[in-house]
């Protein structure tokens, strides 16, 4: 059916992890705070009620036989016409809600109760029951759920009512799924230790805790399941395979098709009750499951290009030619809800020398990253640069909403990022992501292009270089990584490197090697620097010039040597106390961060 | 790469011989009443048992069982019981159809899915909304539903298409299309839907990964950065939801061929299924489970094509 296959797995996860951290009570109103969730749930009370109150309400039998109004069109006695036996359309349709939703509920119950349970149990307590109900699962999963039921069917007969049952067996994996793995999340965590340390039996931890976490999910699993159990119902009965005395809408449905040529709309009413009961069901979960995640709107627009105003930019920026990097007053907002922008850098100044090491200071959210990455034009989706300049070599590269930066990237300006491990694309080998930027800004033929990244490779210290390009990144190691990330920085001549905690991911020995090499490389290729760093120790190693940032705003700057023999600021002796304590500040790091920043 | 295939084949077999196992024994568990519904309620007590005889169905079920494992195996899936022809033959007659049919809607659903899951991915705003109303839109009306519509639009009202039947391509390729279109539309709205939903948020999530900064910050282009890396790394989850897809759509075909009058294993098994014919039944489930078997095993090869570390695992 166009709806069996609907079992999101990522949805799972991504719903579990939220209905962890959600406040439950609030679910509720943030649910019908949202206009679709609010339609699903009055479309689905209303079907519900009308099926429900079918015998009472509905103006005929829907059984009645009468072949004078044989195809009748809608007329007064008749709202929605007759059949090909005269039976009222409207009766039946309501009659029909009642056991269509009867069926589906049938399913829904042996879904939720055998997932429920064989899931409480196999995450719980693991051991041989988890393994054998994990091998079924898979088994189950991978069968065609339609052709096993018309099997079931040649054993049972015609029966709605066990159809659905088996159909809720077939379709259980998905409930089951949900469910262990939430137990599992759950069951590491302290508090069900404490709840068994405090003497609470199994029975009582598994309904007062692990039932609370996987509450909302199910709810969300079972909205899918109502509606594939009535796509996969109306199907079979529409294939002449149901119990035809019954009036169901797939039997309805089918009854329509064999007499399609003569009332086209026969098959419209019933097809239009499931389309809409399945629909607000789909709704409904979405719907649930937005209010789960409380997800703010998604910002829309592109990060970093977009200068809002220029009133403070070229102007005051120095056409020094000494200058390779020049930041002025420059200033980064993220939308907010309200439409106004939550400023996270503001009115940052600075210079860098040619072949000068600037470095950026600051502890976690200081503004340092979201200044290194304003500075690549590399800033996260929705980030907004509302005022200020960045001149590169006398170019403003705000200019032309960020072309010109954009144009720079890889071969003037380059980038070495703090986690090796992520930064590097796990789908390709590490030769192939070092060859294609040599291929695009040199020009170079790709047997060219791979001499020169082995090279490169074993300049950065790396032992066996030709292993190593066919490597795949899962296959090296950290220190390595950022090795050849940082032969990828310096693969096209770049004159400004922009490095953001390039050692903080690394070993501590690890961690002295590659600033070794980012010193050699600098010196030998006179290159210009911005190295963002929480570490004055590093700051003393290598840097000429710093910046020390603290909330978004630069609190004290000038040469290193002075800056930390001398420092003016209290912020920047707090800094500087802590470091050399041996205690680094806070080790959140600046990416989760922006992530943060970028979500508010 | 090789024990990897060979560990997903022998998982493969295992699903069909377990899977197969349980139809059979229980189809066949009760077998009363087969030799009356052949016969007719005319039938002598003696012709019936005549019948059960000669059908086997006198003997020991898991005695019959074996018999028609044995025959599985060799490729001998047994006779009809009501039309005496070979089920094998039958089965493999029809094949074509299905394969059409669900092949083309598995081709149909990966490239508008991919294309609109991209757009919805890096656009967003308006094509995200019209994306997601599609996604609730072709999940909630059953495909064969949608069948109907587009016949009475398209084909009675309109006349573009053939409101039913099947040409072969071997007779008019140009016939075969024309008769496939529709049922394809039919079945792969809820698809492509599905499909669509799972690219645009595997396509998001890659974007705002780590290594996604860092190639861009290499000055490669947007469209390498965007379809050589990011559509890569979202093409496994898309490839996961696919082999699903695939499972469903086998189930979808059965009723829209109904709906099209398409000569397909669907059609077959329908109407085996109200005259009670095991074994056509039997030998239409063995070919579907073996058609998920070969199509989970192709995708999870192409899965660790595309991502090397699967190939480990």
């Amino acid at each position: 059916m166009s709806a069996a296959p609907l079992t999101t797995a990522p949805l799972t996860t991504a719903v579990l992890r939220a209905s962890e951290t959600g406040a439950d009570r609030s679910l509720t109103r943030r649910l019908l705070r949202n206009p679709l969730g609010l339609t699903a749930i009055v479309l689905l009370g209303l079907i519900v009620l009308l099926s429900v109150l079918a015998p009472w309400i509905a103006p005929h039998d829907p059984n009645h036989v009468d072949l004078a109004v044989a195809f009748d069109p809608p007329s007064a006695t008749h709202w929605l016409g007759a059949d090909s036996a005269g039976r009222d359309v409207l009766s039946r349709l309501l009659t029909g809600g009642r056991l269509t939703l009867l069926g589906a509920a049938i399913g829904l119950t042996v879904a939720v109760v055998v997932g429920l349970v064989s899931g409480l149990v196999a995450g719980y307590y693991g051991g041989w029951f988890d393994t054998l109900s994990d091998l079924s699962t898979s088994l189950v999963m991978a069968l065609p759920n339609m052709m096993i039921l018309l099997a079931i069917r040649v054993v049972v007969g015609p029966s709605l009512w066990i159809t659905m049952a088996v159909f809720g067996l077939l379709i259980s994996p998905s409930i089951y799924r949900l469910v262990r793995s939430g137990v599992r999340q759950v069951r590491g965590e302290l508090y069900v230790d404490a709840a068994r340390v405090s003497g609470l039996s199994d029975a009582r931890i598994i309904a007062r805790h692990v039932l609370f976490v996987v509450r909302a999910p199910i709810i969300i699993q079972a909205a899918i399941i109502g509606g594939i159990a009535i796509a996969i119902q109306s199907g079979l009965e529409f294939l002449g395979l149901g119990d035809q005395t019954v009036p169901t809408w797939g039997v309805m449905l089918s009854e329509g098709f064999g007499n399609l040529y003569i009332a086209p709309l026969l098959i419209l009413w019933p097809g239009l009750a499931i389309a809409l009961t399945i629909g607000s069901l789909v709704l409904f979960g979405n719907a649930l499951r937005d209010a789960l995640e409380d997800k703010p709107a998604a910002p829309r627009l592109r990060g970093g290009v977009a200068r809002q105003s220029t009133a403070t930019a070229t102007a005051t920026a120095t056409a020094d030619d000494d200058v390779a990097l020049s930041v002025r007053g420059l200033t980064v907002g993220y939308p907010t809800t309200s439409d106004a922008l939550k400023t996270v850098i503001e009115s940052v100044t600075f210079d860098v020398r040619r072949g000068e090491i600037l470095g950026l200071v600051g502890e976690s959210g200081s503004g340092k990253t979201q200044t290194a990455w304003s500075v690549l034009g590399l800033l996260p989706r929705g980030a907004v640069v509302e005022s200020g300049a960045i001149v590169h070599d006398g170019v403003d590269l705000l200019a032309d909403a960020g072309r010109t930066q954009r144009g720079l990237l890889g071969r003037r300006i380059a980038y070495v990022p703090q986690e090796p491990m992520s930064n590097l694309d796990p789908y390709f080998t590490v030769g192939h992501q070092l060859v294609a930027p040599m291929r695009k800004h040199l020009g170079l033929g790709r047997a060219e292009a791979r001499d020169r990244a082995t090279q490169l490779l074993a300049h950065v210290g790396i032992p066996d270089p030709v292993r190593t390009m066919k490597a795949y990144p899962h296959e090296i190691s950290g220190g390595m990584a950022q090795r050849v990330l940082i032969a990828g920085a310096v693969s096209c001549d770049p004159d400004l490197i922009v490095a953001d905690e390039p050692t903080t991911a690394l070993d501590v020995t690890v961690q002295a090697e590659i600033l070794d090499l980012l010193r050699s490389l600098q010196a030998e290729r006179g290159l210009s620097m911005v190295l963002v760093t929480h570490n004055f120790g590093v700051v003393a190693d290598l840097c000429d010039s710093v910046v020390v940032l603290r909330g978004g705003q630069v609190v004290e700057q000038g040469p290193a040597a002075a800056l930390l023999s001398a420092p003016q600021h209290p912020y920047t002796r707090d800094l500087l106390a802590a470091t050399l304590d041996g205690t680094a500040p806070r080790s959140v790091s600046d990416a989760a961060y922006a992530e943060l920043e970028a979500a508010r | 790469m090789w024990s990897f295939i060979a560990r997903r084949l022998a998982g493969g077999i295992l699903l069909l011989v377990v899977a197969s196992s349980l139809t059979y024994l229980l189809m066949n568990a009760n077998s009363g009443g087969i030799a009356l519904r052949i016969l007719g309620d005319q039938a002598t007590a003696e012709q019936i048992a005549a019948k059960e005889a000669e059908l086997g169905l006198d003997r020991p079920v898991l005695e019959r069982f074996g018999e028609w494992a044995l025959g599985a195996v060799r490729g001998d899936l047994g006779t009809s019981w009501f039309t005496s022809e070979g089920v094998w033959h039958t089965v493999f007659s029809r094949l074509p159809v299905t394969l059409s049919l669900v092949v083309g809607t598995v081709v149909v659903t990966t490239i508008v899915a991919t294309a609109l899951g991209v757009l919805a991915a890096t656009r967003r705003g308006r094509v995200d909304r019209v994306v997601q109303v599609l996604s609730v839109v072709g999940a909630a009306a059953p495909n064969f539903w949608i069948g109907l519509m587009l016949v009475v639009g398209f084909a009675l009202t309109l006349r573009w298409f053939p409101a039913t039947g099947f040409v072969s391509p071997a007779v008019s390729a140009a016939g075969w299309a024309a008769s496939i279109t529709l049922p394809i539309v039919a079945l792969a709205l809820g698809s492509v839907a599905a499909v669509t939903q799972q690219v645009r948020s595997a396509f998001i999530e890659v974007e705002g990964r780590d290594y996604v900064r860092t190639l861009r910050s290499r000055g490669l282009g947007e469209r390498t950065v965007l379809f050589g890396h990011v559509l890569r790394g979202a093409a496994t989850p898309a490839l996961t939801v696919l082999a699903l897809q695939f499972v469903g759509l086998l189930g979808g075909a059965v009723v829209v061929e109904r709906v099209f009058a398409l000569p397909g294993l669907g059609e077959t098994i329908a109407n085996a299924t109200t005259s009670g014919d095991v074994p056509l039944v039997m030998g239409v489930v063995v070919v579907s489970v073996a058609l998920v078997v070969v199509v989970n095993l192709v995708i999870d090869i192409l899965a660790g094509w595309i991502n090397p570390k699967a190939r480990v695992s």
